[in-house]
């Protein structure tokens, strides 16, 4: 046992665990941010004129829609973001509160401007999808009101981080509220199960088979990725700048500095 | 260096902050009554404002009550926290060695006795002034008997979150209501479901578990809510 003291003072960390715990670091996290952005841009750029090009021009016309069906390429992919931002965000306020990381504080906090503007995008492409479908631009529905309310729920977890003016206790508040207003998101799920609507019911599902035609389904799929892809290079470009923002006067950000002038 | 809370004492601080919330709002009776006449006001709004047909009111009877219930809720909650904030009590409270979740409870409950109950106690006369089905009356005093803890529960998180901020009531309604969005959706179903002579215990059954699910996790999110507020 004595003669394994010395090895056990410097126990050796995984790989991955040291990996994490690098990223830890603002500024180790801020270069690797860096090399990953440009990538993540190109795929996202790559993915979304694809996953348009299939859906806008490939893809056929709906026989009882007919064009406006095209508008759930944008629109689909942009709510299933909304919802799984919403989560990611929450996951990440609950690590952010246990383990006191400040950079999943500011990629949690990144997230919410991110989540909130695919619900806009999600609200209006379905509202103007509505209109031609429907013959209106607004039903109270359940899945619409629950993205709506979604949308105020990230509006409460930003207006609450910008009204705080210490950084780190604000992020800290929003996170709590955001872990608060994931609660809140299965009750919204199945709110739709609640509601009898004029809204179709999905038409895509994971477990059973899909009742949408291959040539729907590539570019739908393909735009998911895409958003995917947005997503990530938003929220690290995001990252990066509110790091340099709050670490103005540390000497990384300084050197970060110098080297760019 | 605080000492361990002595057996039994729980209850009994419980009960001590109880007692003196409820003495301290007695004592400032007209401010007491400030959300019981919004409430009145509010409602009686809505018939001069869409008109005094008995059969209209009768049927937005649930969402408007149920409405200026939320509304009343909010404008009380901001008394929660915020004297004993202002005055320094609040740490006191953190580092007397009692739980926070604890206090945060009591004083929620407190909250609930002050605001809450009158609205329920009130009910019968909304419901009158909006021509609410007499068989339906049952249901929607029982809705807002089980919901308006809820409200109070849940409003405790968002003014922990904001009690440190000068102007926190504008944001505290952005922050919890859409919090309460299932709850005046059940609520509302229920009294609704009673109007039309459908069943509505499912609707009660929710609300019950919402109640249990609140009072078992709201005083833990008030109480690391204040803990951020103050740090």
């Amino acid at each position: 046992m004595n003669s394994n003291t010395a090895t056990k003072a410097k126990p050796r960390k995984h790989p991955v665990v040291l990996f994490i715990h690098k990223l830890g670091s603002p500024p180790w996290f801020y270069d690797f941010a860096g090399k990953f952005i440009p990538w993540l841009w190109l795929i996202f750029g790559v993915l979304t004129v694809l996953g348009l090009y299939l859906g806008l021009v490939k893809a056929p016309e709906d026989y009882l829609q007919g064009q406006s069906v095209r508008i759930i390429y944008l629109h689909v992919p942009a709510a299933w973001m909304s919802m799984m931002i919403y989560s990611s965000m929450a996951v990440m306020g609950f690590i952010a509160l246990v383990w006191r990381i400040r950079i999943v504080e500011i990629l949690a906090m990144a997230s919410a401007p991110i989540g909130a503007a695919f619900t806009i995008v999600t609200l209006t492409a379905g509202s103007l999808w509505g209109r031609p479908t429907w013959g209106t631009y607004w039903v109270w529905d359940a899945r619409l009101t629950s993205e709506l309310v979604l949308l105020f729920l990230y509006l409460g977890v930003i207006g609450l981080y910008n009204s705080i003016d210490e950084p780190r206790k604000a992020a800290r508040a929003a996170c709590l509220l955001a872990i608060v207003g994931a609660v809140n998101l299965p009750i919204i799920h199945y709110s739709v199960k609640w509601w009898n609507t004029l809204h179709q019911g999905s038409s895509i599902s994971l477990m059973g088979g899909s009742s949408i035609d291959s040539s729907m389904l590539y570019p739908l799929l393909i735009m998911a990725v895409a958003t995917k892809f947005y997503y990530g290079a938003n929220l690290l470009t995001r990252a990066r700048i509110k790091l340099l923002e709050q670490d103005k006067r540390k000497a990384w950000v300084r050197e970060i500095l110098k080297e760019k002038n | 260096m605080t000492a361990e809370p002595l057996s039994g004492s729980l209850s009994k601080a419980f009960l001590a902050l109880l007692r003196r919330d409820l003495l301290l709002a007695f004592r400032r009776r007209t401010e007491l009554l400030f959300p019981v006449i919004f409430l009145l006001v509010v409602v009686s709004l809505f018939p001069l404002g869409i008109g005094p047909g008995p059969q209209l009111l009768a049927r937005i009877a649930p969402g408007v009550i149920w409405i200026a219930a939320l509304l009343a809720t909010v404008i009380s909650l901001d008394a929660l926290f915020r004297s004993d904030f202002e005055d320094g009590t609040l740490e006191q409270f953190i580092i007397s060695g009692h739980p926070l979740t604890l206090i945060a409870l009591a004083k929620i409950v407190s909250h609930w006795l002050v605001a809450g109950l009158p609205i329920v106690l009130l009910s019968p006369l909304l419901a009158l002034w909006m021509n609410l089905p007499s068989e339906s009356l049952g249901v929607m005093i029982l809705t807002l008997a089980l919901g308006t803890p809820i409200l109070s529960l849940i409003g405790s998180i968002g003014v922990g979150l904001t009690i440190s901020l000068k102007r926190g009531g504008q944001l505290l309604s952005l922050l919890v209501f859409p919090l309460y969005v299932p709850i005046l959706i059940i609520a509302t179903a229920a009294v609704m479901a009673a109007s039309d002579g459908l069943p509505y215990t499912q609707f009660l059954g929710l609300l019950i578990a919402g109640l249990i699910t609140s009072v078992t996790l709201a005083p833990f999110a008030a109480a690391a809510a204040l803990k951020i507020s103050l740090s």
